[in-house]
C-alpha cells in the first residue's frame, strides 16, 4: 500500500514550485513562444508555395476538425482513410481529381449507387461504413480542408526546449537558498566571535581594575537526574504523564488502523482522472453511470473507454506540451498513449483494421474505496436523492493524477456529514409528508439526515 | 488449631510406613512416565529449541501476526470488458420462469444479482400454480451444489459430449433395423414442446417408447379420471368456491396430485360476512391438511374407502352396507348431512391410492355439481405411468429394449424392485442417463449425461390445460452440461437450438408477443378464461360418450365396502420438505422442520401412542434437551427396512403407520445430507398402502427436533382461537379478551399499563405485519424464504439437537392435550390446589389420542418497548423511528443478555463460524455455494447475536425506489420475504401509518392480538384470532 501526502500539503508544495517556476521562467518562455510563432508561420508559408491558389489551410484546420476528424486523422486509418495529401494522391495513384472529390465528399452513396469503380472499391475496403455526405461543404470550403491535408505535420520541437527552461529555474532557486543560508551562517559565527572577544575584553579590564572574579564554590552539586530521581512527586507526575501521552499516541495509531486515507495503489493502467475529468470535463457519471440508479458507482466496463476512445488513438496533451512536474513524473504524451495502447490490448481492439479481435482481457483494477461489508452504502440514495456532487466525498478528483481516498471513510465521518447536512426535499412527493410532520415537531425549517432517521444503526448495518 | 493434624489413611498411623515415607518425599510414588508422551529424550534434549525459545516464537508469530493485520487486503474490482446491458451491478432483475422437475411445477419469478439467481419469488401473474412452496422455494440452492455434475461422463470416467453424442447416435442408428425398443424414461414434463420432440423423435428412431415415470405414482387418480372423461389427467378443483370441503385421505395442502391448492384454501378459510369453509378430513397420518382441518377423523386406509363408499350411498341415496362402528357411522352421516345442505357448494377429495375410490370421488363431485370441481380444466402435472414402468422392466429382462435414455427420474433409488431395473439395465446396449447429480441410477448406466438446473434450461409448460408457462435460464451453464431436449435435437441431427425450436413450436403471431410471453412467463389462451364451465361441460358431454365403457360405479363403491381391515397399515407419504428426495442434497431443505413433527434432517415411521405402548417403542427427552426415539423394523412382504426411528405421533389412526419418502440417499452424498431411510423400497406395487408389521429393534435414535414442548398448557392467550358460532354471534371482547394485569391492585386491560414513555410513532413508515392464523396453513415456504433472502446459515443435525437452530422465523404448532383447545383453557382454570395442579399440568404434558392443531408462525415481533433493547450492554440492538428493531452486527459482543430477555425466543446466537468453515460442509465454505447469498444482507460471523430484521433491506430498497423517483409508496409496495413467499395471504406487511393501507385495516380488526399481550412488549407483529369452522349441520 502505498500512501501519498495529505492534499492540503500537496497542494501548498505545488503552488510554492508554481510561484517559483513561474518567477524564474516566464521570461524564457516569453522567447519560447516567439520561436513557436515562427515555426508555425514557417509550415503557412510552405503551404501556400505547395498550393498558391487553393485553399486557407487555418480555415480548412477548422473545418476538418468539425466534420472529418471524427472518422477521419492526417496519417492514420481510422474509420475512414488517412487523408494527408489525399489530393495528390489521388491524383498521382487513381489519376482522379479534385472534380471527383467534391462529388464524393458532398454525395458518396451517390457515387456508389452511380457504379464509380474507385468509390465502390474504397467503401468494401472501410467495411461498407457509409461517409455521411456533406452538402452543405462549398467547393472553397472544400478546397480549404484539402489545403490542410496537403500542408506538413509541424515539427515537436516545443517540448524540449520548455524542458530545458524549467530544468534552469529549478536550479536558480537552490542557489539563492544556499547563499541565503551561507549568509546566515556567516552572521552567526561573526555574533560567537564578537561575543568571545567582548568576554575576553571584559576579563582583561576587570584584572586590570583588581576585582577578583569568584569562581564557582559549590563544587559538589548533586547531578540534576538525580535530584529528579529523589523527588518522588516529580516523578509520579512525570510517569502519569508519561503513560497519558503514550496512551494518546497509541490510540490515535489505533484508530487509524484500517483507515486508509490517501490510498494511492499503482493501477494496471496508468488511468488520469485529471485529463479526463480535469482537462477535458467529462462529467463523472458519465462513466460511473450506475452511481445514479445502484448502491454501486461501478467502475466503467472497458466498451464505455472505448465510446471515445475508438477515435482517441493518441495524447496530445495541451498544445504547449507536458508541464515540468509530468515529465518529472515521466508523464509524457507518448507515455499516456501507451496506456491507450494497454486499454486497446485490454478490450481486443485491432487499430490497424479497425475492428474488436474478440481476444479481450478484463483489466483488474485495484479497488480504492473499500467499505466494510458490515455497512452498507448506496451511492444513488446520495447522488440520485441528495443530489451530492462527488467531490463531496471523493475529493478533487478532477485535479488527481493518481486517483486515492480522499476521505477517511469512517463512521464518524459519516455520522458527522448526517449531522450537518440538510435533506434535499424539494419537489421530491416522497418527502412532502414525512418532512411537514418532522419540521413542526422539532420546529426547524429544513432537516438534516440526522433527524430524518439517518443515524439509526440499521440504516446502515444490515 | 496449629496442633490439628489431618490424617491422609491409616497408614500413617505407624510413622514408620515406608509408603508415608515415600509420600511425603515425593507426591507420585510411581514415576510419571513424562518420556513416553514427550518422545525420546535424546531428540528432546539434542533439540536446538527449548522451551523458552519456543515462548519467544509464539510471542513473536503472534505480534507479526497482529501487526501484518493492520495492513488490508489488496482487493481487485473488476468490470465487464461489455457490459450486458440489463445488468447493473448492485441492482436486482427478475426474471419469469418455470420449475418443472417432475414433482414440483410453478411458475416462478427468479431473483438474480450480478447475473447469479439468488432467490425464487411467486410468480403473482399467473392464474395457475404460481405459488412456490419449501422445496421450490428451495430450489435456488440445488443449483449451487457442489456435487453437481461438471460434464457428461462414460462408464464414470469423464468424456467430451461430441464423444457421447458421436457414440449414442451410432448405437441409436443401429437399433433401427434391430427390432429392439429404444426407450426414453423419464419424468413427467407437462411440456407441449417436448412432447412435439418426443414425436418427432420417433419419427426419426421408428422404435421409440417413451414411458414417464413419477417417484410418487398418482395412477390411481389417473386412471380414474382417464377411465370417466377419456383423457390421462387430472380433475382441477378451487377450494375457495367450496363451503364444505371433505377430504378421505388427500393431503392437498401439500403434494396431492401435484399440489398448489393452499392459497385457494386459505383465502375460503377467512371468515368473511360471517362465513367461511368448513374442512372434514378422514385420514390416516396427521397430515399438514389434517391439522388444518375442522374436524379431523382418524381412520386406517381400509376404512377410509369404507367410509367413502357409505357415503357415496348416502348421497345417491342407495343402500351400501359397511361394518362400521357407530361412531364413524355416525360421523358419515353428519358429513353426509352437511354435504346435502351445502349441494354444489361442496366437494369431497380423495387421496386414497385406489382407483375405485378416486372414481367415487369423481361421481360423487359430479352428483353434486360441485362448484369447486373443474373435471374440464385438466391438469397435466402428473403423467406417471407404473404399468409402462412395470412393462419395462420386464422388457429389458427379456431383452427386447436397445437403449434406454432416462432424463429427470432415479429409477434405481425410487423403484421398489429396483434390483429387477438394474438387472434389467444389465441387458440393455446403450443406456444413458440424464441428471444433474452423481446418484444410484447414474452408477448402473453407461453414459451419464450431466443436464442443466431447471434455472439454466429453456422450456415450457401446460399446468392446467390452456394455462402455459415459460421456463427461460437465469444464468449460463456453470459446467459442461447439456439438457434433455437439447441432446434429443442433436441426436436427431437436427442443428436448431432447443430454444428456437420452443419458440417454433409456440409460433405466436410476432416477436412482440413472444417477448411478452417471455418476459411473464404466463400465457392463458383466452378461450379458456372465459369457458371454464363450458370446458366442464364439454368434459361431462365427453365422460356421456365414454362412460359405457366403464365398469358401473356401483362395484367400484361395492369393491371399496368390503376392503378388509385387517392388520396393520403403512401409509406412505412425500414429506412437505422432501418430496420425492430429488432436493436431498440441499441443506436449507434438510434443516427444514417438518411443519408437523419438527424433526429436521431425517425421516421416521409415526406410530400412534397406543400402537406405541403396545409395541414397547418410546420417544424421550434426554439429558441435553434432545429428542430421542425408539428403533423399529418394518416388514412389507417379506421385505424389511431395518433400524427405522419411531416419531410416537398424536392424532395418527390406531392401527396405522406412516413413513415419509425422500430419504435415504447415498450415492453422490455429502455425508451430512446422508440421513433418513429409503421409504421407497416398500412402495409395493406402487401402492402407498401397505400391510406391515412393526418390530422394536435395538437402540435409541437422536432426533434433531426444534419444538420439544407440544402443547400449549392452557395459555389460551398463545394462539387465541374461537368457534366461527361464537365469532358471529358475540362481541370480540369475549372471544378476543386483552389480558388483565394488576395496577395498583386494580385489575386494568394490559394495554393500558406501560413502564416506559412511549416512543413516537406517528411520523413517517411505521412498519407492521398481521399474521392471519386462519389463512396460515403452516407449509413453511415463509421460512425457506426467509433462509435465502437473510442468508441464514444452516447449522447441521448436531447443533440443531442442541437447540441451535438459527431460523428467523420458525412456525410453532401445538396440539390441545384434551380434544380441543377450548377444552385446554377451561381444564386449566379449574385446577385447585397444588396436589391438582401439578398433577393437572403434567397430563396437559401429553397431546391428545386426535388432537386440534393449530400453527403460529413466530419471528421477532419488533416490539415497541422491547426487552432486548434495555438489555444489550453495548446498544448493539436499538430501536429505529420506523418500528423496526435493529440489530448491529458489528457492535454486537455476544453477550446473549437479549436472548435471554426476549419473552419469545426469536434471537439466535452464531455459537461457531459458518462460512468458510469446513466444520460446517454445506454451502457457505465452498465458492459454488456462496453464490447464492444474498449480497445486500451481511453474512453474519461467529459470537454474534442475529435476529429477524423485518427484511429491512427490502424495505430500505423500496423506499430508496420511491425517493428516487420523486413519488409516494403505494400499499404493497413494503414487502419482506415471508410476506412474498406467503400465497395464502396469512402473512401481510406493511406501513400502518399509511390510513389506506391492508396492514392497518388488519390492525383495527375484532381479530387482532398481539402476541404476550401481558408482558406489555407492544410488539409491531401480530396475530389474527383463528375461528374454526364447528358448526355441524
Amino acid at each position: 500500500m502505498k500512501k501519498v501526502l495529505y492534499r492540503h500539503q500537496i497542494s501548498k508544495l505545488l503552488a510554492f514550485t508554481l510561484v517559483a517556476y513561474l518567477f524564474f521562467s516566464i521570461p524564457l518562455l516569453a522567447q519560447e513562444e516567439n520561436s513557436e510563432l515562427s515555426v508555425t508561420g514557417d509550415t503557412e508559408a510552405a503551404a501556400e508555395t505547395a498550393d498558391a491558389v487553393s485553399g486557407d489551410a487555418a480555415n480548412g484546420k477548422q473545418l476538418f476538425n468539425q466534420n472529418c476528424a471524427a472518422c477521419h486523422a492526417l496519417n492514420r486509418k481510422m474509420t475512414g482513410p488517412a487523408l494527408a495529401n489525399v489530393e495528390s494522391r489521388l491524383a498521382e495513384e487513381e489519376g482522379l481529381d479534385k472534380e471527383w472529390l467534391y462529388a464524393w465528399i458532398k454525395n458518396s452513396a451517390g457515387m456508389i449507387s452511380s457504379g464509380d469503380s474507385y468509390a465502390n472499391k474504397i467503401y468494401e475496403e472501410y467495411n461498407q461504413a457509409a461517409m455521411t455526405a456533406f452538402p452543405t461543404l462549398s467547393n472553397a470550403d472544400i478546397d480549404d480542408i484539402l489545403a490542410y491535408t496537403a500542408a506538413p505535420a509541424p515539427a515537436p520541437v516545443a517540448a524540449a526546449t520548455a524542458t530545458a527552461a524549467s530544468d534552469g529555474g529549478g536550479d536558480s532557486s537552490g542557489i539563492t537558498n544556499e547563499i541565503i543560508l551561507g549568509a546566515l551562517v556567516l552572521v552567526f559565527a561573526l555574533l560567537v566571535m564578537m561575543l568571545f572577544l567582548v568576554n575576553n575584553t571584559l576579563q582583561r579590564i576587570a584584572e586590570a581594575n583588581g576585582v577578583v572574579l569568584e569562581k564557582d564554590k559549590a563544587v559538589k552539586r548533586t547531578p540534576l537526574w538525580k535530584a529528579f530521581a529523589q523527588n518522588q512527586f516529580l516523578v509520579l507526575v512525570s510517569s502519569i504523564f508519561l503513560l497519558l501521552a503514550s496512551a494518546y499516541f497509541a490510540y490515535g495509531w489505533m484508530m487509524q488502523v484500517g483507515v486508509d486515507q490517501g490510498y494511492a495503489p499503482i493501477q494496471p493502467i496508468h488511468y488520469s482522472h485529471k485529463i479526463h475529468a480535469g482537462d477535458n470535463k467529462i462529467e463523472c457519471k458519465y462513466c460511473h453511470s450506475s452511481a445514479r440508479v445502484s448502491k454501486h458507482s461501478g467502475i466503467p466496463s472497458l466498451n464505455v473507454c472505448m465510446n471515445c476512445h475508438k477515435s482517441i488513438y493518441e495524447y496530445k496533451g495541451n498544445p504547449e506540451g507536458p508541464s515540468p512536474e509530468d515529465l518529472a513524473n515521466g508523464y509524457t504524451n507518448e507515455f499516456y498513449t501507451g496506456e491507450i495502447k494497454k486499454l486497446y490490448k485490454a478490450v481486443g481492439w485491432d487499430e490497424e483494421n479497425q475492428k474488436y479481435t474478440g481476444e479481450s482481457k478484463p483489466v483488474e483494477w485495484v479497488r480504492i474505496h473499500n467499505l466494510p461489508d458490515l455497512a452498507y452504502f448506496n451511492h444513488s440514495q446520495h447522488v440520485s436523492v441528495a443530489g451530492i456532487e462527488c467531490q463531496t466525498c471523493h475529493g478533487p478528483v478532477e485535479e488527481m493524477e493518481i486517483m486515492y481516498q480522499y476521505s477517511s471513510l469512517t463512521m464518524g465521518w459519516c455520522i458527522n456529514c448526517h449531522r450537518e447536512t440538510n435533506v434535499k426535499v424539494e419537489d421530491n412527493a416522497y418527502y412532502a409528508k414525512i418532512h411537514k410532520e418532522l419540521s413542526k415537531k422539532y420546529g426547524v425549517e429544513s432537516l438534516t439526515a440526522a433527524q430524518m432517521g439517518g443515524l439509526e444503526c440499521g440504516k446502515c448495518h444490515y | 488449631m496449629a496442633s490439628k493434624k489431618y490424617w491422609k489413611s491409616e497408614a500413617e498411623l505407624n510413622p514408620n510406613d515406608s509408603i508415608v515415607e515415600t509420600l511425603r518425599q515425593n507426591e507420585f510414588p510411581e514415576e510419571i512416565p513424562v518420556d513416553d508422551f514427550l518422545g525420546d529424550k535424546k531428540n528432546l534434549s539434542a533439540s536446538t529449541t527449548n522451551r523458552r525459545d519456543f515462548l519467544k516464537y509464539v510471542g513473536f508469530s503472534t505480534a507479526a501476526a497482529s501487526i501484518a493485520a493492520c495492513e488490508g487486503p489488496v482487493r481487485k474490482s473488476i468490470p465487464y470488458v461489455v457490459k450486458p446491458e440489463q445488468i447493473i451491478p448492485g441492482v436486482a432483475n427478475y426474471y419469469a420462469t418455470t420449475i418443472a422437475d417432475g414433482y414440483d411445477f410453478a411458475s416462478i419469478l427468479v431473483k438474480t444479482r450480478e447475473g447469479r439467481p439468488i432467490k425464487i419469488e411467486n410468480n403473482k401473474e399467473a392464474k395457475s400454480n404460481g405459488n412456490g412452496n419449501a422445496r421450490i422455494q428451495a430450489s435456488v440452492l440445488s443449483l449451487y451444489d457442489s456435487t453437481r455434475l461438471q460434464g457428461p461422463l462414460a462408464n464414470g470416467e469423464a468424456v467430451d459430449w461430441s464423444a457421447l453424442d458421436a457414440s449414442v447416435k451410432n448405437s441409436l442408428e443401429g437399433l433401427k433395423d434391430s427390432g429392439k425398443q429404444i426407450v426414453l424414461l423419464t419424468q413427467t414434463y407437462a411440456s407441449p414442446s417436448t412432447s412435439k420432440l418426443i414425436g418427432e423423435f420417433k419419427e426419426v428412431y421408428a422404435n421409440v417408447n417413451h414411458i414417464t415415470y413419477d417417484a410418487v405414482s398418482e395412477d390411481a387418480a389417473l386412471a380414474a379420471y382417464e377411465a370417466k372423461f377419456g383423457e390421462r389427467a387430472l380433475p382441477s378443483y378451487d377450494f375457495e368456491k367450496a363451503e364444505i370441503i371433505v377430504s378421505f385421505g388427500a393431503d392437498f395442502l401439500a403434494d396431492w396430485q401435484g399440489g398448489g391448492y393452499d392459497s385457494g384454501y386459505s383465502k375460503g378459510r377467512i371468515p368473511r360476512e360471517g362465513k367461511m369453509s368448513r374442512h372434514i378430513q378422514f385420514e390416516s397420518n396427521m397430515s399438514l391438511t389434517g391439522a388444518n382441518a375442522d374436524k379431523r377423523i382418524a381412520l386406517k386406509p381400509s376404512e377410509q374407502k369404507k367410509a367413502l363408499a357409505s357415503l357415496f350411498g348416502k348421497l345417491n341415496n342407495s343402500a351400501v352396507s359397511v361394518d362400521l362402528g357407530d361412531a364413524i357411522s355416525k360421523a358419515v352421516d353428519d358429513v353426509a348431512a352437511e354435504i346435502k345442505k351445502a349441494g354444489n357448494k361442496a366437494v369431497v377429495v380423495t387421496g386414497l391410492d385406489d382407483v375405485n375410490a378416486q372414481a367415487v370421488t369423481l361421481s360423487i363431485n359430479e352428483m353434486l355439481a360441485s362448484e369447486a370441481f373443474h373435471p374440464g380444466k385438466q391438469r397435466y402435472i402428473r403423467q406417471g405411468n407404473t404399468q409402462a414402468v412395470n412393462g419395462l422392466i420386464q422388457d429389458m429382462n427379456s431383452g427386447k429394449v436397445g437403449a434406454l435414455i432416462m432424463d429427470g427420474v432415479n429409477p434405481m433409488y425410487t423403484l421398489p424392485n429396483a434390483s429387477d431395473f438394474a438387472e434389467g439395465v444389465s441387458k440393455v446396449d446403450l443406456t444413458v442417463t440424464f441428471s444433474t447429480n452423481w446418484n444410484e441410477t447414474t452408477e448402473i448406466t453407461e453414459f451419464t449425461a450431466a443436464s442443466n438446473h431447471f434455472l439454466e434450461s429453456w422450456g415450457d409448460a401446460e399446468f392446467v390445460k390452456g394455462h402455459y408457462s415459460l421456463m427461460q435460464p437465469a444464468i449460463k451453464e456453470l459446467f459442461d452440461t447439456r439438457q434433455f431436449q437439447q441432446s434429443l435435437l442433436i441426436w436427431m441431427g437436427s442443428d436448431i437450438s432447443y430454444y428456437n425450436y420452443i419458440k417454433q413450436s409456440w409460433s405466436l403471431e410476432n416477436e412482440a408477443s413472444w417477448n411478452k410471453a417471455l418476459h411473464d412467463g404466463v400465457f392463458v389462451l383466452e378461450a379458456n378464461e372465459e369457458g371454464e364451465t363450458t370446458a366442464d361441460v364439454q368434459a361431462r358431454n365427453q365422460q356421456a360418450e365414454t362412460n359405457t365403457t366403464v365398469a358401473p360405479i356401483s362395484s367400484a363403491v361395492s369393491s371399496l365396502a368390503n376392503s378388509s381391515t385387517e392388520g396393520m397399515e403403512l401409509v406412505l407419504y412425500p414429506k412437505i420438505g422432501m418430496g420425492d428426495g430429488q432436493q436431498a442434497n440441499n441443506p436449507w431443505l434438510q434443516e427444514f422442520p417438518d411443519p408437523i413433527t419438527r424433526v429436521t434432517w431425517d425421516n421416521y415411521v409415526t406410530v400412534s401412542r397406543a400402537d406405541a405402548s403396545a409395541l414397547g417403542l418410546i420417544n424421550e427427552n434426554v439429558a441435553n434437551g434432545g429428542l430421542n426415539g425408539s428403533y423399529a423394523k418394518l416388514t412389507v412382504n417379506g421385505l424389511t427396512l431395518e433400524n427405522v426411528p419411531v416419531m410416537i405421533q398424536p392424532g395418527q389412526a390406531a392401527g396405522t403407520v406412516g413413513l415419509s419418502f425422500g430419504y435415504g440417499r447415498k450415492v453422490g452424498m455429502k455425508t451430512e445430507m446422508q440421513t433418513g431411510v429409503n421409504a421407497y423400497t416398500l412402495y409395493q406395487g406402487f401402492n402407498s398402502v401397505q400391510n406391515v408389521t412393526l418390530e422394536k429393534a435395538a437402540g435409541m435414535h437422536e432426533f434433531a427436533c426444534i419444538q420439544l414442548h407440544n402443547t400449549l398448557m392452557g395459555r389460551g392467550d398463545i394462539i387465541k382461537e374461537t368457534t366461527l358460532e361464537i365469532f358471529n354471534t358475540k362481541d370480540h371482547s369475549e372471544w378476543n379478551h386483552v389480558p388483565q394485569v394488576s395496577l395498583n391492585h386494580q385489575e386494568v386491560p394490559a394495554t393500558t399499563v406501560d413502564l416506559w414513555d412511549s416512543f413516537d410513532r406517528s411520523i413517517g413508515h411505521h412498519f407492521n405485519m398481521s399474521i392471519d392464523l386462519n389463512a396460515c396453513t403452516g407449509c413453511g415456504a415463509c421460512v425457506i424464504a426467509c433462509h435465502a433472502e437473510n442468508n441464514v446459515p444452516v447449522v447441521g443435525k448436531e447443533e440443531v439437537r442442541k437447540s441451535r437452530d438459527m431460523h428467523w422465523l420458525r412456525i410453532d404448532r401445538y396440539y390441545s392435550s384434551e380434544d380441543t383447545f377450548d377444552q385446554d383453557n377451561t381444564k386449566k382454570d379449574e385446577f385447585s390446589g397444588a396436589s391438582q395442579t401439578k398433577s393437572g399440568f403434567e397430563e396437559m404434558e401429553q397431546a391428545a389420542v386426535n388432537p386440534q392443531v393449530a400453527f403460529q408462525p413466530v419471528m421477532c415481533q419488533h416490539c415497541n418497548h422491547a426487552p432486548c433493547e434495555t438489555v444489550c450492554p453495548v446498544a448493539a440492538t436499538s430501536h429505529s423511528r420506523q418500528g423496526q428493531n435493529h440489530m448491529a452486527y458489528n457492535r454486537c459482543v455476544g453477550t446473549r443478555y437479549c436472548a435471554n430477555n426476549c419473552p419469545y425466543k426469536v434471537r439466535r446466537f452464531n455459537w461457531f463460524l459458518t462460512n468458510n468453515n469446513d466444520e460446517f460442509d454445506y454451502h457457505f465454505n465452498n465458492d459454488l455455494g456462496k453464490m447464492v447469498i444474498n449480497p445486500d444482507v451481511t453474512v453474519r460471523s461467529r459470537g454474534v447475536i442475529e435476529k429477524c430484521s423485518l427484511c429491512i433491506q427490502m424495505t430500505q430498497k423500496t423506499i430508496l425506489d420511491a425517493k428516487r423517483e420523486g413519488r409516494e409508496i403505494v400499499d404493497g409496495e413494503f414487502q419482506t420475504a415471508c410476506s412474498n413467499a406467503c400465497s395464502n395471504g396469512a402473512i401481510v406487511f406493511g406501513d400502518s401509518n399509511d390510513e389506506k393501507s391492508q396492514v392497518t385495516e388488519l390492525k383495527k380488526n375484532d381479530r387482532m392480538y398481539h402476541l404476550l399481550e401481558s408482558v406489555g412488549t407492544k410488539p409491531n407483529v401480530f396475530y389474527q384470532v383463528k375461528v374454526r369452522n364447528t358448526n355441524e349441520a
